[in-house]
């Protein structure tokens, strides 16, 4: 069994909010005390375990207590009850170059950074030319800090932490930063880590970055652990979560308008237990029936105008296979259902790769279909005329929005195979032809077509 | 135009890890400390964390001092050029205009304020140092205690500083110090020290709450505990018989600063035996003939109190710290 790196046992933190802030003497004398405040929970009970070298994810609307959480991790915040226990030497990126002294130079920052960490002068000693060198700085190391460009900065602050050698890293929303190029450098960095076993605590608001490099992920909402499960399912958990925000408004109505169906749905849905913490709602098993490579029964949803009901992946049918050969259609057929008329529906497909990497993106509108949908059930049909894909499994997802947002989105709707027949490898299906084209002085024939 | 760089070759990369894991020992393996971050956090296992941090403490100093003087022509130089101002001033009005007949009064000035701007820049900068240091305590996890620490600490610095100017001084007056106290030194260095530490933590955590505490602090230390001292004025010659009178001697040394400043008065200002060539030497009777032991034993209780306010500063600032990030 692998050790816990960070244990977080029932953490809650009040904030006091004072509606205004008293901090002379004068001022609290003339409120006795008595200073209107009101409790906002930032964390409830939040409880989960990293075991070591696991990469955490942690997902949240803005103010959901993401980074009251890290900062309680990193013993910035003290929890208003429970604790956490980290095993391990922590580095925190909460915000990049936080610790640095303006009037310093980039050089003794390290040292002063390092030390923050809790690492001696021999430690830094050693890793000082890897920071250097990973910042980029060059001869601008032995300038103040306060004369950094925000990209200098960022980076340092980045190469210190991922230099000094951590237990632990923490991250927040810090990966951003910086332009493409260093960015991948950091991804790289933090992929190493996760190789030599270290574990990561990372907050993001990007959920593909999220899907890419964690191992699991946490989703907190108004302070509450909602759940905690593979990337992937914590990132529909998220999004469903931002779903029912930004439809709070339209939730009154659609429910009037659902009438008692709506009741039905619920009940339906209730006693089919799925409740949504439920780490089973993921794709289902491959080919179930010849044609249909997997199924999803999706959890009906009230108060949204446009819901899907059923998702399948079908396959060339004639085949009987439960895999697409590269270049051989899929369709993606979506059967859903609409409580109200909808005046420009926009139904969105996405597909993803190996690690959640987006492959493909596209909607109903970019395609130049207009979708006006009457209440009622209804069905919407994405055919991909040709898989131009390798070896592997992919997942499409799908969503519907309308002119309110959102309306349902599935991740993953579905799931297909492909099988490449061919000895390439990789992702993309090309098509390509091998020649040699002249050699001594001859002109030589050209090799056969490799179908990848 | 060759903006992205591929990706590093394979075997480059895991050169990079091997390095990495080579000066790290396995991370999987390597011993590891445990933390635990909640409300209660005993004061032993806080200064503990201190201890371990104390490295940072080097830094936070060296920032302090480097912050302090950084653009400023003379830099470090100002450190000895105003309490030597100071001394100018009062040396000045009270040994010349005053005329109070002390021999040598400007050692007599200067072993006083040696120790009392010791003790009085380190509570005033620890007083504003955690609310100097926002960004800091908002972003970065440290013990916070380290903060009023290197505050003191800085002080220290700069009586170190200002003990070479008083060499030089001495130097240049042929004043010799009483050579067989000179351990005195030590005994009166460190509670004050520690007093220092304890004040200085101590009203770092209540400024956060009541930014008054600062100007409060700064005004009463640098006024009302600076004449209570025996530094400008002899304890012997001018307040001893009066409060002798009406028993209120006592009084005189609650202030735990006025046997420390005489500790230290007693070791670069004063001989109890003076070379045989000279007579026995006036600046004697600026000091009461006390025996070494009544100072020896005057900062031992001193230190105790200091220890003991250092253990009430540490619960308090420990209560309050938990709410630091939040309240800055």
């Amino acid at each position: 069994m692998t050790p816990v790196a960070v244990e977080v046992q029932g953490v809650s933190k009040r904030f006091r909010l004072y509606h205004e802030k008293y901090t002379s003497l004068k001022e609290k004398v003339i409120h006795a005390g008595r200073v209107p405040h009101e409790d906002l929970w930032a964390l409830r009970d939040v409880s989960f375990e990293v075991p070591e070298g696991e990469t955490i994810g942690i997902l949240g609307r803005n103010g959901s207590g993401k980074s009251t959480l890290l900062k309680c991790v990193c013993g910035i915040l003290q929890p208003t009850a429970g604790q956490v226990v980290v095993r391990g030497k922590l580095a925190g990126l909460l915000e990049l170059g936080a610790g640095f002294q303006q009037e310093l130079s980039g050089r003794e920052n390290i040292y002063l950074n390092g030390s923050m960490l809790g690492f001696s002068k021999r430690d830094v000693d050693r890793m000082f030319d890897d920071i250097v060198e990973f910042a980029e700085l060059g001869q601008f190391i032995d300038n103040q800090v306060k004369y950094y460009s925000s990209g200098m900065y960022v980076r340092l602050g980045f190469a210190v932490a991922v230099n000094v050698d951590p237990d632990v890293l923490v991250i927040d929303e810090v990966l951003a930063v910086g332009d493409e190029r260093f960015q991948r450098k950091c991804l790289d960095r933090v992929k190493q880590f996760q190789r030599e076993g270290r574990t990561i605590l990372f907050v993001s608001h990007a959920p593909d970055l999220v899907r890419s490099i964690c191992d699991r992920a946490v989703v907190l909402s108004d302070g509450e652990m909602v759940g905690v499960g593979a990337p992937g399912e914590a990132i529909r958990l998220f999004r469903e979560r931002l779903l029912e925000a930004g439809d709070a408004l339209g939730a009154s109505e659609a429910a009037a308008a659902l009438g008692a169906a709506t009741e039905d749905v619920a009940g339906e849905h209730a006693a089919e237990g799925l409740a949504y913490p439920d780490p089973q709602v993921t794709a289902g098993v491959p080919g179930a029936t010849a044609g249909s490579v997997s199924r999803l029964r999706l959890a009906p949803q009230d108060s949204r105008p446009v819901r899907f009901t059923d998702v399948t992946c079908e396959l060339p049918a004639e085949s009987g296979r439960r895999y697409v050969l590269p270049g051989e259609p899929v369709t993606v057929r979506a059967a859903f259902e609409s409580v109200r008329p909808v005046v420009g529906a926009v139904f969105q497909l996405e597909l993803r790769g190996d690690g959640g990497t987006g492959l493909f993106r596209t909607d109903s509108e970019i395609l130049g279909l207009t979708c006006d949908l009457a209440p009622g059930p209804g069905t919407f049909e994405f055919r991909l005329e040709a898989v131009p894909l390798l070896d592997g499994a992919y997942d499409v997802n799908l969503g519907v929005q309308t002119a309110r947002g959102l309306s349902d989105w599935r991740e993953p709707a579905c799931t297909f195979e492909v099988m490449n027949p061919g000895r390439s490898t990789g992702v993309v299906a090309v098509a390509v032809r091998a020649a040699l084209v002249a050699n001594g002085g001859l002109v030589v024939g050209t090799s056969g077509t490799v179908a990848s | 135009m060759a903006v992205e760089a591929p990706a590093e070759p394979p075997d480059a990369r895991s050169a990079g890890v091997t390095s990495v894991l080579d000066r790290a020992g396995s991370v999987a393996t390597r011993p590891k400390a445990t933390r635990v971050v909640s409300s209660e956090t005993r004061v032993w296992a806080r200064l503990r964390e201190v201890w371990r941090s104390r490295e940072l403490l080097v830094y936070l100093v060296r920032t302090e001092i480097k912050v302090k003087y950084k653009n400023s022509f003379l830099g470090l130089l100002w450190s000895m050029i105003s309490p030597a101002l100071t001394l100018a001033v009062y040396t000045l009005v009270f040994g010349v205009v005053l005329h109070n007949g002390m021999p040598d009064f400007v050692l007599y000035l200067f072993a006083g304020i040696l120790l009392f701007n010791l003790f009085s820049t380190g509570i005033v900068t620890a007083t504003g140092v955690v609310v100097n240091n926002a960004g800091l305590v908002k972003k970065v996890s440290f013990p916070r205690e380290i903060l009023a620490l290197a505050a003191v600490g800085s002080a220290g610095v700069f009586f170190f500083f200002q003990a070479c100017v008083m060499v030089i001084f001495m130097l240049f007056l042929h004043w010799a110090p009483a050579w067989s106290l000179l351990y005195l030194v030590v005994v009166g260095l460190v509670p004050t020290l520690v007093l220092a530490c304890a004040f200085g933590i101590l009203l770092a955590a209540i400024n956060v709450y009541m930014r008054d505490t600062f100007h409060l602090v700064t005004v009463l230390v640098g006024s009302a505990w600076f004449w209570a001292c025996p530094i400008v004025y002899s304890y012997q010659t001018t307040v001893a018989s009066r409060l002798a009178v009406h028993h209120l001697t006592w009084m005189y040394f609650l202030n735990p600063l006025a046997i420390l400043v005489m500790t230290f008065q007693r070791v670069l200002y004063g001989r109890l035996t003076p070379p045989a060539t000279y007579a026995p030497h006036p600046a004697l009777h600026v000091l009461p003939h006390w025996p070494v032991s009544t100072y020896v034993w005057g900062d031992g209780v001193v230190l105790a109190i200091a220890l003991v306010l250092f253990y009430v500063a540490m619960v308090v600032f420990g209560r309050l710290a938990g709410n630091f990030a939040e309240e800055l």
